[in-house]
């Protein structure tokens, strides 16, 4: 079935939709970067001025742009309606008496909804390289630590940049897996991980909060800049996705406890 | 009366009987207050064609509901093929087919490509066959030549027929099905109606929900009837017609003296309309009635009994009322 299930959901307009819409954010940028020319005064996303240099700092800025709002969106649609959504169709009474199995169905639904995740970061990822190879010049990466990295090296930190932003959504997917099992209307859902995302990032600017700070899901999302220094950075990485595995244990046992329990009356 | 699957229930002598394909001691399912099901004791018998009937709200979904293990039941124990439920659901509910409350699908995949889906999800979804049960299935229900198109073109008497086709996609031991012919045209009501007399042929259980009692007469060796909740009566259709009073009647033109001859033997509820008269029998012989009617002088043109319809009885068991009874 985890074929069938990826293979159902790729498949969907939506979810292709979604990615396209992702990797057009980053071409976008490079296009407008061109078309105004020249280096900018350094006043935009980080990695975006480097953007007329190398084109591969598309991609980067690309992710920069995207993680705060856009990015997380898209998950909260797919995460919400991963279970929220058979429900309102119908369709999960009958995956439940095919029998799907309620444990193994769920666990199913995570591995896609976090396949999605890295799919996500990697089609911004991808939009940006494709675009910033075309409209820039392309060579030698220079680090936020002023060093130069080989093209080769500095394509897989940009991709691995993305796969760490994607896993730093993780958090927030679980989220939106829980949330999902709460009820049978798929937009309530998806609106609930939003605004528990919008809240969380909120509480991030707070400084009367700050003791939560360390907990917030939202916190590390821009942890992947530390990957273009050299050496790499990896404290606030680790920290971050340690942080989303704690996120992941909690809803998605709590996920577990309501789904392989719940009433499906859909 | 003799039904499609004559003998089921009454093994030969010397076998033991098999194990109910569904049984339930006190099933109960109540949301929140409303006790939806009330403590009911089914009793299936392999092989039977079990019609399961009742008024709108009686609560024949929901029990359904919690016999696949949708539902947890408030109180009460249920068992399929003698294995407890829910525990062995994942041995026992591949070989079950169910449509329930209406067919539900993907509307972005075909109809081809939403049993493959379906057919992946499960145990015993053999792959290598799969392609061929596809078509088979979708032969069967009428729908080949829909069988690429988007689901959410499908029209509501289609969409019916797919959910059928899920529910024969594979070899199964029992079949419950909620209203399936819910939409359907006439060809494919009669045809649905063919098509489970077959699978009963074949030995599969039929536990069907129908609010369609010709046909549910036409099919069926058993039924249940529910309301509020409850289990009203259980046994085999010829069982519950016998129980259900036979009415004599009688054409002739002396009317008024068979009236007089009928009451005295006892017969109550008379109607007479133009030169026919009938009464509700209560016991009496109605070659006894003959003989009396003769003797009196009433020239008798024909007389007969007749036995009440399924619908009679429903309609006796469960009132008259049009209105939801909650
Ligand atoms: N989700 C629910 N929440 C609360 N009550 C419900 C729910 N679903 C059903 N009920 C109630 O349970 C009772 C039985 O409903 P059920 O759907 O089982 O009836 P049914 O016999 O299938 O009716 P129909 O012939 O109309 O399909 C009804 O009184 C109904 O209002
Ligand atoms: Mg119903």
């Amino acid at each position: 079935m985890w074929r069938a299930e990826l293979i159902s959901q790729f498949r969907r307009r939506r979810v292709k939709a979604l990615l396209l819409v992702l990797a057009a954010v980053p071409a976008l940028l490079a296009v407008l970067v061109y078309l105004s020319g020249g280096p900018s005064n350094g006043q935009g996303p980080t990695f975006l001025d480097e953007v007329t240099r190398n084109g591969v700092f598309a991609a980067l800025a690309g992710l920069t742009v995207t993680v705060p709002f856009f990015l997380p969106l898209t998950v909260a649609v797919v995460a919400g309606d991963s279970i929220a959504g058979e429900a309102s169709l119908g369709t999960l009474r009958y995956l439940l008496v095919r029998p799907a199995g309620r444990s193994r169905l769920l666990l199913i639904k995570a591995v896609t909804i976090g396949a999605y995740c890295l799919a996500a970061a990697l089609a911004v990822a991808a939009g940006g390289l494709i675009a910033g190879v075309i409209l820039f010049p392309v060579g030698r990466v220079t680090t936020l630590s002023a060093t130069t990295l080989s093209l080769g090296a500095g394509i897989g930190r940009t991709l691995l940049a993305a796969l760490v932003v994607g896993a730093s959504l993780f958090g927030m997917a679980a989220i939106g897996l829980f949330i999902s099992t709460l009820t049978d209307v798929p937009v309530g859902a998806m609106a609930a991980t939003v605004g528990l995302a919008v809240l969380s990032a909120v509480l991030g600017g707070v400084s009367q909060v700050q003791a939560i700070h360390p907990w917030l899901f939202t916190r590390g999302w821009f942890a992947f800049g530390d990957l273009l220094r050299d050496p790499v950075q990896w404290t606030a990485i680790s920290h971050d996705l340690a942080l989303q595995v704690a996120y992941m244990a909690v809803f998605g046992a709590a996920a577990w406890a309501r789904f392989t329990t719940k009433d499906v009356l859909a | 009366m003799d039904g499609p699957a004559g003998a089921a229930g009454t093994p030969a002598p010397g076998t033991p009987a098999p194990a109910p394909a569904i049984e339930t001691t006190g099933l109960s399912k109540h949301f929140g207050k409303v006790p939806a099901v009330d403590g009911i004791d089914l009793h299936v018998p392999v092989g039977s064609v079990f019609g399961f009937l009742g008024p709108n709200g009686s609560g024949k979904t929901t029990t359904i509901r919690v016999l696949l293990g949708l539902l947890n039941p408030t109180a009460g124990t249920w068992m399929l093929f003698g294995r407890p439920m829910p525990q062995a659901s994942m041995q026992i509910l591949p070989k079950v087919g169910a449509l329930i409350e209406g067919p539900a699908f993907y509307p972005w995949l075909s109809g081809a490509q939403n049993l493959a889906r379906f057919d992946a999800a499960g145990p015993d979804g053999d792959r290598p066959t799969r392609r061929a049960r596809i078509d088979l299935a979708l032969a069967r229900v009428g729908l080949t030549a829909a069988a690429g198109k988007k689901y959410k073109a499908y029209s509501l008497g289609m969409r019916q027929r797919l959910g059928l086709a899920s529910a024969l996609l594979r070899p199964r031991e029992l079949l419950v099905l909620d209203e399936p012919t819910n939409g359907m045209d006439p060809q494919g009501t009669r045809e649905i109606r063919h098509l489970i007399q077959e699978l009963a042929g074949d030995g599969t259980t039929v536990f069907l929900s129908s609010h369609l009692l010709s046909e549910v007469e036409q099919v069926c060796t058993h039924v249940a009837v529910m309301s509020l909740g409850k289990i009203l009566a259980q046994s085999t259709i010829a069982e519950l017609q016998a129980t259900g009073a036979r009415r004599l009647a009688v054409e002739t033109v002396q009317v008024s003296v068979a009236a007089t001859v009928l009451e005295r033997l006892g017969l109550t509820d008379l109607t007479i309309e133009g030169d026919a008269i009938s009464a509700r029998l209560d016991g009496q012989a109605p070659e006894d009635c003959c003989r009396a009617l003769v003797d009196a002088g009433v020239g008798v043109r024909s007389l007969t009994t007749v036995r009440p319809t399924l619908e009679d009885t429903f309609v006796a068991l469960t009132g008259e009322g049009f209105d939801v009874a909650r």
